[in-house]
């Protein structure tokens, strides 16, 4: 098996899909000529011609609200976001128009869309470019929210929400991009969506992880085993819909959770997760659920702040401690 | 100075000037300057009649009575509780839909606002299923799940009712790039008032529109106020159709009393979508009769300025304009007025003996391909 940055293989996944089906474009901005902002879509331009891999203008709501009404006409389109931090300004278009389409609709229009491209927290760049939305768009029935960990799951998760009739907000993290993994060959690879995955197995303390909080939490799992602290990690890589009875599986084997995550801790994803735990597991936990967050400030630009802003490895493996009583 | 690269836009078949200075409410009724207009206004339109068939120009009657008979019954059962919700009804604007529809093909994609009944009607949905889905039940075209602002039929592609001002024009747009995109010679033709030209919306997608040249017929329905705002008080440049110049494309002022102007015009956009994939804006210069919405009292605008445009009233010009030309007869429009009324009137039974729908509809339609993984959607 090929070993593949996360960038090659969402490069690869698009590239497959595009040649698998003529419905499916790719736009948005630098995404053609520039060989897209984070290289993403490096070659698509001169592979697929600029039919189908398409620069637009700064202009989110229009070319988001674009894609939905070419959604509603047939077509698959992939927009990228430079950064998820702009989606901001595309909010309407991805809420009112692509989340709730079907349903206002009684079921006649569907709108296969992916709205992909880097979010979560990224370095040094201050408040307005380092955030982690995922709670916000979890919050919307009608869309799924997919954030992947790994090159593989990278490849296998973008060409599912690619082939998936509903919106697909794909949340990649701008710092993991370069991060390598084994991806299968395989152009008919695919991983489905709404399946949880156990990424290290562990008897004493689950911990639930996405995105970049993964790696540090397989990391922080590795360092407790060293302190005789057996830790789960479980990757949820779909937000929305949740797979929470993985979850719940986990915590009732380990009966001890620690939820990590780099977005505010406020009305997050840890918040939604927690409720479930405690009303389906309740009687199962040795311990209260804890969370490990995102500070509740706008990202600072200084160092030393945004270090203490964003959790880390060592604030997960305090976490785990804490839950186990060990101090 | 800079070179202004497009061309003004046209004027042609517009009485009135566009609102490039202040629009000036009558503040008395001049009785009989308003019947000078009216009657100028039908002399333009008897110029126009010879390019339809009498069947055709009969069509286009029956099709803006029936919206205008279908709004009054809508108005007739949402004061009597039947319907709730919001209500914006399009009684005064019924040329502009009936118009500019009677200019594409069935399989042409139109969008609208919030104030979409009329342009549903006009694209070739049924009484039964607009009615249906204001009485919020299973049979209505949108199954009761979107009521009066989300009116939808794939069938004759007509792609909703957007209640978000000036949301739906990135979505016409990208309608119309599906169809340069798949090779179709498909036009979109995108509804909206004047107070979404002030959206964001507006711009990103005429920029877009051009730059990309998409077949998208953008149809603003100046009806001159923003809910209770008039256009003096919300637009710095009134002339909405000089604002298709700041993005090289072509555009039109229109009467929108006069449903033939309306017709012609589009025609023109139509022939330039279908043919070179050029998108234009229409201004067409319209006036609600009714308040913004239902709840809407109307304390805005004058007694004055109200008369003024009902005086010019789209459904009285035509059929003045066809009786006096001999094209048909009162006894005959009078027949047409009747079968319209019963086709609402059994839109009113249909809605009114349909079922609302299950319970269980709560929670279809949430997604096309839905994953169940055990999490809660329900607060147990």
């Amino acid at each position: 098996m090929p070993t593949l940055t996360i960038r090659d293989a969402l490069n690869l996944a698009i590239k497959e899909e595009l040649a698998r089906d003529e419905k499916v474009f790719i736009m948005g901005e630098e995404v053609a000529e520039y060989d897209g902002a984070y290289k993403v879509t490096r070659g698509l331009l001169k592979e697929f011609g600029p039919k189908r891999v398409i620069d637009t203008p700064i202009t989110e709501l229009g070319f988001a609200g674009l894609g939905v009404g070419a959604a509603m006409a047939g077509l698959r389109p992939i927009v990228e976001f430079m950064t998820f931090n702009f989606s901001i300004l595309a909010t309407d278009q991805i809420i009112n128009s692509a989340a709730k389409m079907l349903y206002m609709s009684g079921g006649q229009f569907n709108i296969p869309i992916v709205f992909r491209g880097p979010g979560g927290t990224a370095l040094q760049v201050s408040s307005q470019h380092s955030q982690a939305l995922e709670s916000w768009y979890a919050y919307f029935p009608g869309v799924k929210v997919v954030m992947p960990s790994t090159a593989a799951d990278a490849k296998g998760l973008l060409k599912s929400s690619i082939r998936d009739n509903d919106p697909v907000i794909f949340i990649e993290q701008e710092r993991m991009y370069g991060l390598k993994g084994e991806v299968p060959e395989d152009p008919d690879f695919t991983i489905p969506l709404g399946v949880a995955d156990v990424k290290r197995e562990g008897t004493d303390c689950t911990i639930v992880a996405r995105s970049l909080m993964v790696p540090l939490a397989l990391e922080a799992a590795e360092k407790l085993q060293e302190q005789g602290v057996s830790c789960e990690v479980i990757d949820p890589r779909t937000i929305r819909p949740l797979d929470i009875d993985t979850i719940i599986e986990s915590v009732k084997k380990t009966n001890r959770v620690v939820l990590a995550e780099e977005s505010h801790p406020i009305c997050g994803v840890n918040a939604e997760i927690s409720h479930e735990i405690m009303e389906r597991a309740f009687d199962y936990l040795d311990a209260p659920v804890k969370r490990v967050s995102g500070a509740d400030v706008p990202m600072p630009y200084a160092k030393n702040l945004e270090q203490l802003a964003v959790p880390d490895v060592a604030k997960i493996i305090a976490a785990v401690r804490e839950v186990a009583y060990l101090d | 100075m800079t070179k202004q690269s497009a061309a003004p836009p046209s004027r042609a078949g517009a009485d009135e000037q566009s609102s490039t200075g202040v629009i000036d409410p009558p503040k008395e009724i001049d009785k009989k300057k308003l019947a000078q207009e009216r009657d100028q206004a039908k002399e333009r339109q008897k110029d126009r009649l010879g390019g339809l068939e009498q069947q055709q120009l009969i069509d286009l009657y029956r099709q803006m009575i029936l919206i205008r008979r279908f709004e009054e019954k809508a108005a007739e059962v949402y004061v009597a509780g039947k319907i709730g919700g919001f209500c914006h009804l399009y009684i005064g604007q019924e040329a502009v839909a009936v118009g500019s529809i009677s200019a594409i093909r069935k399989d042409d994609y139109v969008l609208g606002s919030y104030r979409e009944h009329g342009q549903a009607l006009a694209k070739g949905m049924s009484a039964r299923s607009i009615m249906a889905e204001l009485y919020g039940k299973a049979t209505g075209c949108s199954k009761g799940k979107g009521g009066s602002m989300h009116m939808f039929d794939k069938e004759v592609n007509f792609l909703g009712g957007h209640a978000i001002v000036g949301g739906q024009i990135p979505l016409a747009t990208g309608t119309a790039f599906a169809s340069k995109y798949q090779g179709t010679d498909q036009v979109t033709l995108c509804f909206f008032g004047e107070a979404a030209v002030n959206q964001g919306a507006f711009h990103e997608s005429l920029n877009m529109a051009q730059l990309w040249k998409l077949p998208c017929i953008y149809i603003c329905e100046n009806n001159q106020y923003g809910m209770g705002t008039s256009v003096d008080r919300a637009m710095s440049l009134r002339d909405i159709a000089q604002k298709a110049c700041a993005y090289e494309i072509a555009s039109e002022f229109v009467d929108g009393m006069d449903v033939l102007a309306i017709r012609e015009a589009t025609l023109r956009a139509v022939e330039r979508g279908r043919k070179e994939q050029l998108p234009t804006l229409l201004e067409i210069r319209t006036y609600r009769f009714m308040g913004h919405s239902m709840s809407d009292p109307g304390k805005y605008r004058t007694r004055a300025e109200i008369e003024k445009y009902q005086e010019r009233d789209p459904i009285k010009l035509l059929a003045a304009s066809l009786i006096e030309e001999q094209i048909t007869d009162e006894a005959t429009l009078e027949k047409l007025d009747k079968e319209v009324r019963e086709e609402v009137e059994d839109a009113v039974r249909f809605a009114e003996e349909s079922p609302f729908p299950s319970p269980e509809e709560l929670y279809t339609d949430v997604y096309a391909n839905p994953i169940e993984t055990g999490q809660s959607r329900t607060i147990r």
